[in-house]
């Protein structure tokens, strides 16, 4: 009998050796004729365990990790193919207590299918979103996702359901529907994973959106960063128009939608949604004037919908199993699910996604088990490279954006990067300045100049040159870039900065300290 | 009466007619790809970079010109996008993460470490013309940092040790191709 045998193809999972892994399987299974079939499933998230092999078994899914090429041959001895024991087995795959205790709404297919085949993906609820959305008028389908308290997954939180009613209720020929996948705050991999292993999922999303607003064309914007992504959305596409999800005739609904891949050019500021629509115009990625909004002139001056690969991702199963279903998970305004990205110096990192409501702290040592060099946590970065630091004062902080905000940071993507006590938050704060000047797109003043002062105020401040006068320039630095920047980049770039001054002022003042002390 | 004197105009050389036959290609393919798209400036330079390995400036007329766009508008969008090389690069190019999730795991050691390594700074092609080192602001990778990308696969857990590894490994797989 042939085993079914699951190895990633998860670019994490493939950095951590998964290819050795799998080849180093079929030609253990051909030495010892025991017929195998080798599944490339995306990852689960569990990036410790990576890379993480699974034995489809009569009880269901065995898993083993994290497997090295050196493990092979002793799996294969312990009798693996019938998930029998070994040092590196973890058990049913579902009982692992760290993927046991998630509410994977939208990354419910993760890991489990073979994210290049369409038939697995439907037959893991696949396209039940789109067969719901075919029958419903455009209103409808906009109202669920309005009832459904869907907000904003890519940082600002915009209720989904709101900004769709202006597209669909502004006048055009043309309609676009845009993903901005351009995932590039450090910290965040949820959309890769989800791109990677569950890729038709953001396709049916894309087709609920064109349906619900009438558009008829579509973009994905994927930073180029991301190849494994790009390869696996490029073979999805196709496999979508050739059986007949994608195109002329969209599931049956004999309405056209035709969607496109486009490659970024390592520019973070196209994550910012005009300068998006700018680089998908072919021109240099610079943030636009709001108003007119992109709901209402966007893409080529068509309303446009723009929304981020998470939020995207989540409509199929807010259409499949209806408004309440989702908005049941969460707390206050924020309902649903978050997928929950730990990073940096982490014990267990990878996806975490729970309903919201959870505090930084459970997550932070239940799921990440505190740092991966066994020092103490001393900050954590929520939110990307925009998001605030934060001490351990501010952990028990719940998962939700109004709470967050409230609290002087902001959730965004949901990445939380780890430091361990050896950080040097004086050099974060420099480093935030310089990311500023770095990927400003040049447009707004404060911004682009104010970022590469900022970094020489701040080596002036650690200098111990007349600190107070520095630091008085500092805040006066950050609060016009707040409020003289267009756009998030230069209007949140004081976050990170100010958070390290003000919850770590220490750091900046240490080569004065060492000095004193006749170093 | 003299006939009048035939002033010579010379005539107006065609765009891309002195660029190297491999470059000429490279655009002329691309462009006839993307032409149909909308906004298909980024697709042609994506082109032009798979083929040749960089953007070379001398091709920007040429691009410009099939695409109806002045070259400013051409050149403003090369030089705007920090993928798109002007400079032509070593044999490898070495992708660093320098953002924060790999700051915490030791990025910076493994950034110091690299440099003297090879030899140069960021976006500097060691004199050999064999690597090309360049910084990049997240892999995606940020569970299992320090990350690094070459050739188009990706490294996690990059400690100065494992980096010395790869390179010895990239030197065979340059080699064997």
């Amino acid at each position: 009998m042939t085993t079914t045998v699951y190895v990633p193809r998860d670019a994490t999972a493939l950095a951590l050796g998964a290819e050795a892994v799998a080849r180093a399987i079929m030609a253990e299974a051909g030495r010892r004729a025991s017929p195998v079939r080798i599944v490339r499933n995306g990852s689960r998230g569990a990036f410790w365990l990576e890379p993480m092999v699974e034995v489809q078994t009569a009880q269901g899914r065995v898993a083993f990790g994290p497997v090295r090429v050196g493990d092979v041959a002793s799996l294969f001895a312990a009798g693996f193919l019938e998930g029998k024991p070994h040092r590196l087995c973890l058990g049913p795959v579902t009982q692992i207590p760290y993927l046991k205790n998630q509410q994977r709404l939208t990354c419910g297919r993760l890991g489990v299918i073979d994210p290049l085949s369409l038939d697995d993906f439907r037959a893991h609820g696949g396209y039940a979103g789109l067969q719901a959305a075919v029958s419903m008028t455009p209103a409808a389908i906009v109202q669920v996702v309005t009832d459904s308290g869907l907000r904003g997954r890519g940082g600002a939180a915009f209720p989904t359901g709101i900004k769709w009613r202006t597209v669909l209720d502004t006048p055009g020929e043309q309609k676009y529907i845009v993903c901005n996948a351009d995932e590039g705050d450090s910290g965040t991999f949820s959309d890769r994973l989800l791109m990677e292993g569950d890729p038709f999922c953001l396709i049916e999303g894309m087709s609920i959106a064109a349906l619900a607003v009438g558009a008829t064309r579509g973009f994905i914007y994927l930073r180029c960063e991301y190849p494994h992504a790009h390869a696996a959305l490029a073979s999805a596409i196709a496999t979508a128009y050739a059986q007949g999800f994608l195109g002329a005739d969209v599931a049956g609904s004999g309405r056209v939608f035709d969607l496109e891949l486009r490659l970024g050019a390592g520019a973070y500021i196209c994550g910012e949604e005009t300068s998006m629509l700018e680089s998908l115009e072919g021109r240099r990625g610079q943030v636009r004037f709001k108003p007119p909004l992109p709901a209402i002139k966007g893409l080529f001056g068509c309303p446009t919908v723009v929304n981020n690969v998470i939020t995207l991702a989540s409509v199929p199963i807010v259409l499949q199993r209806g408004a309440a279903y989702y908005r049941d998970f969460g707390m206050g305004r924020s309902r649903g699910s978050l997928p929950v990205q730990l990073a940096g110096n982490v014990l267990r990192g990878g996806l975490v996604e729970v309903a919201f409501g959870v505090s930084l702290r459970e997550l932070l040592y239940d799921y990440g088990g505190g740092t991966r060099s066994g020092r103490p946590v001393r900050a954590v970065q929520v939110g990307g490279p925009l998001g605030a630091y934060w001490p351990q004062s501010r952990f028990d902080t719940l998962l939700d954006y109004e709470v967050f905000a409230q609290a002087g940071g902001m959730l965004g993507h949901g990445g939380i990067v780890v430091f361990d006590d050896t950080v040097d938050m004086a050099a974060q704060a420099r480093y935030a300045m310089e990311f500023c000047a770095l990927e400003s797109c040049g447009k707004c003043t404060p911004c682009r100049i104010g970022s590469t002062r900022g970094v020489e105020v701040i080596d002036r401040l650690c200098a111990g040159d007349h600190p107070e006068q520095q630091q008085a320039i500092l805040r006066d630095l950050c609060n016009t870039l707040t409020h003289g920047s267009l756009c998030a980049l230069g209007g949140l770039t004081p976050f990170p900065v100010l958070s390290a001054l003000d919850h770590f002022p220490g750091d900046f003042t240490k080569p004065m300290a060492a000095a004193a002390a006749g170093r | 009466m003299n006939e009048r004197r035939r002033i010579s105009i010379p005539i107006r050389v065609e765009p891309g007619s002195d660029l190297p036959q491999l470059e000429r290609t490279a655009v002329l393919e691309a462009v006839q790809a993307n032409r149909q798209l909308k906004g298909a400036l980024l697709p042609v330079l994506h082109a032009v970079q798979d083929h040749l390995g960089w953007v070379p400036p001398r091709t920007v007329p040429l691009i410009a010109f099939e695409l109806n766009l002045s070259r400013a508008e051409v050149h403003g969008v090369l030089s705007f996008y920090h993928f798109f090389r002007q400079t032509k690069p070593g044999r490898q190019v070495i992708y660093l993460c320098r953002a924060e999730a790999c700051q915490a795991v030791g990025a910076a050691a493994l950034e110091a470490h690299a440099k003297r390594q090879l030899g140069i700074d960021f976006h500097g092609t060691s004199s050999d013309g064999r690597y090309t080192l360049e910084p990049v602001y997240c892999l995606g990778n940020c569970a299992c940092g320090p990350s690094l990308l070459i050739d188009k696969e990706l490294h996690a857990c990059v400690t100065p040790a494992r980096f010395d590894e790869l390179l010895a490994l990239a030197v065979v797989s340059a080699e064997k191709s």
